[in-house]
């Protein structure tokens, strides 16, 4: 008989300490897939977050170092650059990059490091028990804004794929979800590419995948992937945010001196 | 072996890059720019040297812990303030044990403080800095050579011990210049299977320091103090100075040292017998040396840059075994040979001893 679907060889055989409809689990996944398609386990070196993912290590079986929260673009920047012809990767949440990491997130992708980031959107802080983050929505009740988000005390919801984009070192940037399997199908393709544009040497990648927390946002997980398409994905909208084509080695204006 | 004339922060640049260093990452501060400049100029003439002006000091020393963990050697520098920003990142270091060598230059404090020299930073060094109850290895250079030596040596320690190994002297050290030879340095010991490089057709590794189980948490905890013990055992360094006939001795590191060598010598002009015991390791202390000497002499005067903080490791080496005085000044002045002087000639008596114990 013929298998059709089995676990990813660069996955361990555990089981994902995850809730139920998380997200998280299905990014580890598409990963896992993208490194075996890829065959880059054996020269890839992944940087995790504190967060939710702080135990990712139990679930892929490549090289993996954790990272203080939110230092984790520091640290990849140290491998990436040490290990030039290594593959590096980071995984992040939204507080984790868009809060308190986000000056190393912002000048790592500023500095064009050659470093793919995956960041987990899922507008709350999992792993402390759902406080607001910087892309928590207007108007979004969690444990630290019971009543709501709310812009004048607040600010806003940061759209970081957008921003990151305006920086002439970032390459590849898209924003993705995992609520249905056509979209999963989508954020593979992406996670794909943005280690094909590593890979290619072309500078900073970044996949954001908008990422369902049922537990957080107090919903059921058929609720949550609703409310990502319904309201989530208003503020921040899907699709490929900035492609640059491949650095032309020579003459590139992105290369000075 | 020649002898180069070299201002001490690009010494220690320098030694570095000689000891092997091939990755340095760190943010702008003075009195220790010369550091980043030189590296910047320096590094990337080595095969495999890499320089990063870091968007901070935090993000420094997570670059050299990403380094550090690719098995590279790595290094930072900054002055207090900024050792304060990379306290996350050496409790990180030191929980995932990895190797890597921190400089601080110190200066005035606390808060912004000013750039003047100081040895303020003395108990944020010596017990750890960060969270969690970890040891840094932290050496006091005195004079430019040492400067060089230590360098190169805290790449061999953070080496062999796993370990982050700290660089502990102020400005004044940084901006001397004296002449200087450079040392063959060792060949680098670090096992290639603690460097995570991918993981090839092999086990795939982990660095980590989040370790939920709470009996494993503990046991990581024994095993690093076992390796603290180990280490201040077998680690401790310090000069004695004119101690043979000494019936006094002062107890001085770094910067203060010097100046206490410049009064010792106008104390004995004045007939006084005074001596000198300088601490080189300052954590690991060399408490049973500096316990030794209380054997050849019943006084003692400790003699810093601060309110006194080593004060009470020599208290710990001495209470109870010899009588204890002490002068500082913080941050701010730099105290003459002159100052010093005095003070001894006020407070030594040499029927009475050190008559103002510290209390
Ligand atoms: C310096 C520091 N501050 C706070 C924390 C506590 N903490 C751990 S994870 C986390 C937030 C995680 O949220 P996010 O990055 O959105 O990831 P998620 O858990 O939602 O996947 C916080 C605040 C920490 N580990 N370190």
């Amino acid at each position: 008989m013929k298998k059709v679907f089995e676990r990813p060889k660069s996955m361990k055989k555990n089981i994902f300490h995850y809730c139920a409809g998380c997200g998280h689990s299905i990014a580890h996944r598409l990963i896992a897939e993208v490194i075996d398609e890829l065959g880059i386990r054996g020269v890839l070196i992944g940087v995790l977050p504190a967060g939710c993912a702080v135990l990712a290590y139990n679930y892929f079986d490549v090289d993996m170092i954790e990272a203080q929260h939110g230092r984790g673009p520091a640290t990849a920047t140290g491998i990436k650059r040490a290990l030039p012809d290594r593959v590096v990767f980071c995984y992040q949440g939204d507080g984790d990059l868009a809060a308190i990491g986000i000056a190393e997130s912002f000048h790592a992708a500023n500095r064009g490091e050659n470093i793919t980031v995956v960041f987990i959107n899922n507008a709350v802080y999992g792993m402390t028990g759902g406080q607001m983050a910087p892309t928590s929505m207007l108007g979004q009740r969690t444990t630290t804004s019971p009543g709501g988000r709310k812009s004048l005390l607040d600010g806003y919801p940061i759209q970081v794929s957008e921003v990151f984009s305006l920086l002439p070192g970032t390459s590849y940037i898209e924003r993705c979800t995992v609520n249905s399997p056509a979209s999963i199908l989508k954020a593979k393709k992406a996670i794909r590419k943005a280690f094909q544009c590593q890979i290619d040497g072309r500078g900073f990648s970044l996949v954001e995948i908008l990422s369902p927390c049922p537990t957080n946002w107090k919903m059921t997980p058929i609720e949550s992937c609703r409310w990502i398409d319904e309201v989530m994905s208003k503020t921040f909208p899907l699709g490929v945010i900035k492609d640059l084509p491949e650095i032309k080695k020579k003459g590139d204006k992105r290369h000075d001196g | 072996m020649n002898k180069v004339l070299m201002q001490g922060n690009r010494i220690i640049g320098e030694a570095a890059i000689r000891a092997g260093c091939r990755f340095y990452a760190g943010y702008p501060i003075t009195p220790q720019n010369e550091i980043p400049e030189y590296m910047a100029e320096r590094l990337p003439e080595v095969e495999g040297g890499v320089f990063i002006q870091s968007e901070s000091e935090i993000a420094a020393i997570h670059m050299v812990i990403g380094a550090s963990a690719a098995g590279v050697r790595a290094m930072t520098s900054s002055s207090s303030p900024g050792i304060s920003l990379k306290q996350e990142g050496i409790s990180s270091l030191a929980a995932c044990e990895l190797p890597a060598v921190i400089i601080n230059m110190m200066r005035g404090g606390p808060g912004l403080g000013n750039i003047s020299p100081s040895q303020g930073d003395y108990f944020q060094a010596t017990r750890g800095g960060g969270h969690g109850g970890y040891r840094t290895i932290v050496l006091g250079p005195a004079t430019v050579q040492e400067m060089a030596d230590l360098t190169m040596d805290a790449f061999d320690l953070a080496d062999q011990y796993r370990i982050p190994a700290m660089i502990l002297a102020d400005g004044m050290m940084g901006q001397m210049m004296e002449p200087v030879v450079f040392k063959e340095p060792k060949p680098r010991v670090y096992p290639e299977s603690l460097m995570m490089r991918g993981a090839g057709e092999g086990k795939s590794k982990i660095i980590r320091g989040l370790i939920l189980d709470p009996l494993e948490m503990e046991e990581h905890n024994w095993t690093l103090d076992r390796k603290y013990r180990v280490i201040a055992q077998s680690e401790t360094r310090h000069e004695h100075y004119k101690t043979e006939d000494a019936e006094l001795i002062l107890v001085a590191y770094g910067t203060a040292a010097r100046i206490a060598k410049g009064a010792i010598k106008r104390l004995r002009e004045a007939g006084l017998r005074v001596g000198l015991f300088r601490p080189i390791t300052l954590w690991p202390f060399p408490t049973n040396e500096l316990r030794e000497f209380a054997k050849k002499s019943e006084n003692f005067l400790v003699f810093e840059m601060s309110t006194g903080q080593m004060l009470e490791d020599v208290r710990l080496a001495l209470q109870g075994y010899a009588r204890i005085g002490f002068h500082g000044r913080p941050g701010g002045v730099v105290p003459t040979p002159i100052e010093l002087t005095n003070v001894v000639m006020h407070q030594y008596d040499r029927k009475g001893g050190v008559i103002e114990q510290y209390q």
